[in-house]
């Protein structure tokens, strides 16, 4: 039990030392190091003490935190994919139009030149 | 100008540098006094400078978009210079610019014309479930429109200045959804389709986009975005 809470807690510090590395390099935009610090900040005290949902999850019907936890986190990881989903699909409206001003910017270009 | 209009041929281009060239010189030679478009969409060959060659305007895209992306970016230049109709046609050399007349007349009634394959005209066949997904879009299609639409998956379109005016802003660039979603946009929304029958010819060169192998997955994708398309905003 001892060896799997340290297992968890290093995880934990490392998935929050890279955000933070990422974020200082500014390769990660602040909303989204924001979003991953807050579930570090929420994963590390569960992973060091994995008793600590224990009565929250029996007083909902879940017979243990760890249960718990794993469900919160399917759940959350779901709707973050989905919101990745949604922000590439904007992102390739938006590049797509970019595409579309760059390619007629070049054809009117050529027909000014060309007159 | 035809019939008084100022008309604009689209010819989506990807990789045609065999035939895009004769497509472009046939059009300038069966109609006179009309702006031709080739609008290359990121291909690998020579399309561009062929096109160019045989006079066409040609808006180059720096990666591939596919044929809804490639022809928002033609109703947009259409809108952007005045033209009263824009026209589609393929640059494989399978659409015959002796129809474009027509089509555009068929306008003086209608806000979009699809020259059709199976109306009579023509000899044209597929098989199996490409043909079942044909089959029962232009029944869906017909049914909605209150005329009959016999071949929905056509390239060969012709649209008026509404009808550019939508297009310009607004077309899908998923797959088959520059065939289907439109036409489903258009009906919903009260615009007028008809039809003019056309023989279509035998692509010039190269291969077609579509393999027999992809028929089923087209039938399934065909029925996806015509699902999809009735309950889009
Ligand atoms: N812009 C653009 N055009 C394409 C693309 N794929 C095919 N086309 C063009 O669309 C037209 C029709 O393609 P084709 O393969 O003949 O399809 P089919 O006639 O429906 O069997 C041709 O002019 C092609 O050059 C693409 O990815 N982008
Ligand atoms: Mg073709």
């Amino acid at each position: 039990m001892v060896k799997l809470t340290i297992l968890t807690a290093i995880s934990g510090l490392a998935v929050l030392s890279i955000i933070f590395e990422l974020v200082r390099r500014r390769q990660l935009r602040e909303k989204y190091a924001i979003l991953w610090g807050l579930v570090g900040i929420v994963v590390i005290p569960l992973a060091i003490f994995p008793g600590l949902l224990n009565p929250l999850s029996r007083a909902i019907g879940v017979a243990s935190g760890v249960s718990l936890v794993l469900f919160l986190a399917v759940v959350f990881l779901l709707v973050v994919c989905i919101h990745l989903s949604w922000e590439v699909s904007r992102l390739e409206e938006e590049t797509r139009t970019l595409a579309e001003d760059l390619a007629l910017l070049r054809t009117e270009m050529r027909e000014r030149v060309g007159q | 100008m035809i019939n008084g209009k100022r008309v604009l041929i689209v010819i989506p281009a990807w990789n045609e540098q065999a035939s895009v060239a004769d497509v472009v010189r046939e059009v300038r030679g069966e109609l006179p006094g009309v702006g031709v478009l080739v609008v290359d969409d990121g291909s690998k060959d020579r399309t561009s400078d062929m096109a160019r060659d045989a006079g066409a305007t040609v808006a180059r895209l720096p990666y591939n978009l596919g044929v809804g992306g490639a022809m928002r970016l033609g109703y947009r230049y259409g809108y952007e210079h005045d033209y009263d109709v824009v026209i589609q046609v393929d640059a494989d050399g399978q659409h015959d610019p002796r129809y474009v007349p027509k089509l555009v007349d068929a306008l003086d009634d209608a806000d979009f014309v699809i020259g059709a394959r199976f109306a009579g005209e023509g000899d044209y066949t597929v098989h199996g479930p490409r043909k079942w997904a044909m089959t029962m879009l232009s029944a869906a299609l017909s049914r909605m429109n209150h005329a009959k639409l016999s071949d929905t998956t056509s390239g060969f379109r012709a649209a008026n200045r509404r009808t550019i005016e939508l297009f310009a802003f607004w077309y899908p660039v998923e797959y088959l959804g520059d065939t289907i979603e439109v036409l489903v946009r258009l009906v919903r929304n009260g615009y007028r389709l008809a039809q003019v029958p056309v023989t279509m010819r035998q692509r010039q060169a190269g291969t077609p986009s579509h393999s027999p192998v992809k028929s089923t997955v087209y039938l399934a994708r065909a029925a996806l975005i015509f699902a999809l398309s009735m309950v889009r905003k």
